[in-house]
């Protein structure tokens, strides 16, 4: 990559001149418009920026961005993306996804990509439905669930996409919802600072299929109570009184109030990203009340690329090859006069 | 009854002479066999050779579906294939025999290890009675030889060898006695022991003592009358050595990536016969290699995809069941225009077939397996060295074309090996690519390079130039979605018209043998040694009026495809398959009519059958 300066830019430099064709008030929207004023933030260049999206609604999204960009097969992105990082580690490559795309067709790429950590940014759309085919159930819908494929009630029990990440052994899981711009933009450019493969999950409302699944815990009046909002380094407390905190009861979280049954702040625990250990943080994943939300799992390691780009070197330190002319040549070769 | 000869005789002259080695999986008949063909390949022969082994990976001993064999053709004329029915079979063991022996010309010589026609071993290969005593063997000439005690014989002075190496080394014995038989002398296999065994020097010792005494064995025993020598082939001077089709293959990628300038990515799923030329890429990381050994053939090809996308040259490599999965995302890199190569070493279908034998059964998958109206350029290598040129001029149409191209090979070629006269990058034809570095005044994803209709290529990194490019009906200008009616006929024929108008880069096909004629033999692919070798028989019986055309470019086909044809009378069409190009010339050429040869044994043509059908044709 070369090393000039990087020009500013602002978030219309990253909207392409396409039309955007989602149902109003889908929460896709929120998405574009947090990816493209993330993008300024993150200090890459604009020709450097790749996004790689499956089939589903959320992945039309690439078309709406002035960045490269391919909306390809369903559920095929891991992969794309993958050939587009080790062809040129460079790029900011970022895979646009939906519950259905990642987790049904694509549920073999899904686990794969996430365990063998290339430095790539997933943008996971869960609406838990699936939208483009007009309203069937998906891997994250409900058992009960009524949908046009499911009439008398949906009867498929669901994926988890966090805890289905990090059986896979995903580094970075971060979950947001879906009208939450402000955190979401700031949860793309970790996801972007994050060296491995990161996952965003944003619960995404379909306004026509699924509306309202999230609202028990994303609607402004309930979220502060609903959600813990998770930060590194920060004590894991939540509520509009900012009394409500999480402590470890055996081998269970058990939600607490500061200041009742002589619990205090001190109680309560801290919340640790970066720990390699991934058991607290599938306990906060599992968590049902309150909803974690924010980034769960940060934990650095080698990435695929920096394996491979060590192997290469040795090879190629240690290799009598230089040029395929003298792999030709080598080993048992013979004239003929 | 051994006596020592005291004046050697003097070898008779051959022109061109077949041996298979055959034995238990576990008695190093492959390694025979190579050692037999390199150092007749050093001497100057012109060799083929094919390896044939089960499926299984340990199968039982003994038994008759764990004969592994390894068959060599060599002379001092054209050898164009391995050959069918064998001069000579050297059986290690009772199963061997038993599933050998039909290949065995009467009259000619079987070479049997006694030791191992014990009652237990007959019964697994279940034989009633010993063929070495009943009778059944009176066609030919059978040299026994108690190779398991004379090996253990000449080892008895070497200490501390386990019985397991002993036993291992019984096929140098086998070896020692056919190189005496044909005058070759035993160095290149003791020099191979040199290298290999470095660290082992009484493995080199023993090794080296079996193969002597196999040697001096062959030279003092009466049984076998005389020696034979085969000169060196005419062959066109240079640096040779002996390629594997899979091999060559891989070797041909790295060279159109030297070549263009770009790195080479391969995305791929492992697959008989195709996981070798995966095998040979990952070692080749101090070319830049990038192999990515994918979690199934879809992220294998997508990840090619993607590679192609970001700037490289991207290939997938398979075999028919992984072609099948691999169809929807190379219908995307149709639609999207980028360079990428699909091979597909074919092997006996459908669905998992028969993962170990050859044929050509997926022309149809490759020319027509996809949704929607998807054109690729397809075309086929036809013996183990040509899959070199292949494999570049398919990376080559690819890049220059802005197209998919499937490579066609087949596990009888992959697996197969001949002198490939090694080529350097050198002596390659340029590769051009279509990569643009700068936006041009007016630039938008889908211009097209008025010869080719290749479309550029903008690669990610490249200021200026950002676009997005998918698998939904583009503007044929723009790139961005389109849904105009008009729009997508025209973005439908112009994908058929660029890979129509490499016609135009593509060479003529051309005739052997005879230019005009009352019968045209016609083939695609991995059968042109066999085909090659009846017509040319015929024609030196004096058959002047057989003409051979084969193709390797078969989608498009060669421009004067049509002027050939008029120029005979009858036509045969000879495939493994059911029929399966004969359908496309028929599609394509309906005046003419295609009379048809097709095997579908999982086996390739046998002399004889091709040589009897084409005389009844000519009649
Ligand atoms: C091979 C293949 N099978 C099926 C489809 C049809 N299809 C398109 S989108 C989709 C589901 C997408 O659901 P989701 O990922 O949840 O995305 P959303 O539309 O909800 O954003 C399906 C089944 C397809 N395009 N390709
Ligand atoms: S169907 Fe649902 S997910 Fe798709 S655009 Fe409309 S609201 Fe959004």
């Amino acid at each position: 990559m070369e090393t000039t300066a990087v020009k500013k830019y602002t978030f219309k430099d990253f909207a392409s001149d396409q039309e955007v064709r989602w149902c109003p008030g889908c929460d896709d929207y929120v998405i574009l418009r947090a990816m493209q004023k993330a993008l300024p933030e993150m200090g890459v260049k604009k020709e450097d920026v790749v996004f790689i999206s499956g089939i589903g609604c959320s992945s039309r999204f690439p078309y709406y961005m002035n960045t490269y960009g391919m909306h390809s097969i369903h559920g095929r992105a891991p992969g794309i993306a993958s050939g587009v990082k080790l062809a040129n580690p460079d790029l900011s490559v970022w895979i646009i996804t939906g519950d259905g795309d990642a987790m049904a067709i694509g549920g073999n790429h899904f686990i794969h990509v996430l365990r063998r950590n290339i430095d790539l940014n997933i943008i996971l759309f869960n609406n838990e439905i699936y939208g483009l085919t007009k309203g069937q159930f998906s891997p994250t819908s409900l058992v009960g669930q009524k949908t046009k494929s499911s009439p008398y009630g949906n009867t498929q029990p669901p994926f988890s996409p966090g805890e289905l990440a990090l059986g896979a052994q995903a580094r970075f899981f971060a979950r947001i919802g879906g009208n939450t711009p402000k955190d979401m933009t700031q949860l793309f450019i970790e996801a972007e600072k994050f060296k491995g493969t990161s996952l965003i999950e944003v619960l995404q409302n379909c306004v026509i299929f699924n509306d309202g699944c999230f609202k028990n815990v994303t609607d402004k009046a309930v979220k502060e109570d609903k959600q813990i909002y998770l930060e590194h380094g920060k004590p894991m407390i939540f509520g509009k009184e900012k009394n409500k905190g999480l402590i470890l009861n055996g081998l269970k979280l058990e939600v607490v109030t500061i200041g009742e049954n002589g619990i205090t702040q001190e109680d309560i625990l801290v919340h640790n990203a970066k720990e390699q250990d991934p058991t607290l943080h599938q306990m906060l994943v599992r968590l049902e009340y309150p909803l974690a939300t924010g980034i769960i799992r940060s934990y650095e390691d080698v990435t695929l690329e920096e394996r491979e780009n060590a192997l290469t070197a040795q090879v190629k330190a240690n290799s009598k090859f230089k040029k395929t002319e003298s792999l030709f040549f080598s080993g048992d070769t013979y004239e003929v006069k | 009854m051994i006596k020592t000869t005291t004046t050697k005789p003097k070898p008779e002259v051959l022109e061109a002479v077949i041996i298979r080695f055959v034995g238990d999986s576990g008695d190093g008949m492959q390694l025979t066999g190579t050692q037999f063909s390199d150092t007749s390949a050093m001497f100057g022969n012109d060799i083929a050779t094919f390896p044939n082994y089960p499926a299984e990976i340990r199968a039982p001993q003994g038994s008759l579906y764990g004969v592994s064999g390894f068959q060599v053709h060599i002379g001092s004329v054209e050898i164009s294939t391995p050959g069918d029915k064998v001069d000579l079979l050297v059986a290690m063991n009772p199963a061997g025999l038993k599933t050998n022996l039909h290949a065995v010309k009467p009259g000619h010589t079987i070479i049997v290890d006694t030791d191992a026609f014990t009652k237990k071993n007959l019964e697994k290969a279940l034989y009633d009675k010993n063929p070495l005593e009943d009778g059944s063997l009176e066609n030919y000439r059978v040299i026994q030889v108690a190779m398991s005690s004379l090996t253990k014989e000449a080892l008895k002075d070497i200490k501390g060898l386990d019985n397991k190496s002993i036993t291992r080394s019984k096929n140098m014995f086998a070896l020692g006695m056919v190189y005496w038989m044909y005058h070759r002398s035993v160095s290149h296999t003791t020099d191979f022991f040199n290298k290999k065994f470095k660290s082992k020097p009484q493995i080199i010792e023993a090794n080296t003592k079996v193969l002597n005494a196999g040697y001096y064995f062959a030279e003092t025993l009466e049984l076998i009358p005389n020696s034979y020598t085969i000169s060196p082939a005419k062959m066109a001077p240079g640096t040779y050595r002996i390629i594997m089709g899979n091999t060559a293959t891989a070797w041909g990628f790295l060279a159109a990536a030297e070549k263009s300038g770009l790195e080479l990515f391969l995305g791929s799923y492992p697959i008989t016969p195709a996981t070798d030329i995966l095998h040979e890429l990952v070692k080749h990381k101090h070319f830049g290699v990038k192999a990515f050994q994918a979690e199934d053939e879809i992220a294998g090809i997508s990840s090619a995809i993607g590679a192609s996308f970001a700037g490289d040259l991207a290939i997938t490599t398979t075999s028919g069941p992984g072609l099948a999965l691999k169809g929807e995302a190379l219908g995307l890199a149709m639609m999207i225009e980028l360079p990428l190569v699909i091979v597909n070493v074919q092997r006996g279908g459908p669905s998992t077939g028969l993962p170990t034998k050859t044929e050509q059964s997926d022309l149809l998958q490759a020319l027509y397996g996809r949704n929607g109206e998807s054109p690729v350029i397809v075309i086929a290598a036809s013996t183990p060295a040509n899959c070199f040129n292949y494999a570049y001029q398919a990376a080559k149409l690819a890049l220059e074309h802005m197209t998919p191209v499937v490579l066609l090979t087949d596990g009888y070629i992959a697996n197969g090996s001949a002198p490939w006269k090694i080529k350097t990058v050198d002596d390659m034809p340029a590769i051009k690519n279509n990569i643009i570095n700068k936006p041009t005044e007016n630039w938008h994803p889908y211009n097209r390079d008025e010869g080719t209709l290749a479309r550029n290529w903008a690669i990610p990194g490249t200021p200026g130039l950002e676009h997005r490019v998918g698998g939904l009906e583009k503007d044929k200008i723009s790139g961005n979605v389109s849904y105009v009616p008009e729009n997508h006929e025209y973005m439908t024929k112009i994908r058929a018209e660029k890979v129509k108008r490499v016609q135009n880069y593509i060479p003529y096909l051309e005739t052997e043998f005879a230019e005009t004629g009352d019968l045209l033999v016609i083939g695609w692919g991995g059968t042109y040694g066999s085909l090659y070798s009846a017509v040319k028989q015929l024609n030196e019986e004096g058959y002047k009026n057989i003409g051979f055309a084969h193709f390797n470019y078969i989608n498009p086909l060669p421009k004067n495809t049509e002027e050939i044809l008029s120029k005979f009378k009858k036509f045969i069409v000879c495939e493994l398959n059911n029929g399966q190009f004969s359908k496309v010339l028929k599609i394509n050429f309906s005046r003419f009519e295609f009379n048809q040869f097709n095997k579908i044994q999982g086996l390739p043509f046998g002399n004889q059958e091709l040589i009897e059908k084409f005389k009844q044709l000519v009649k």
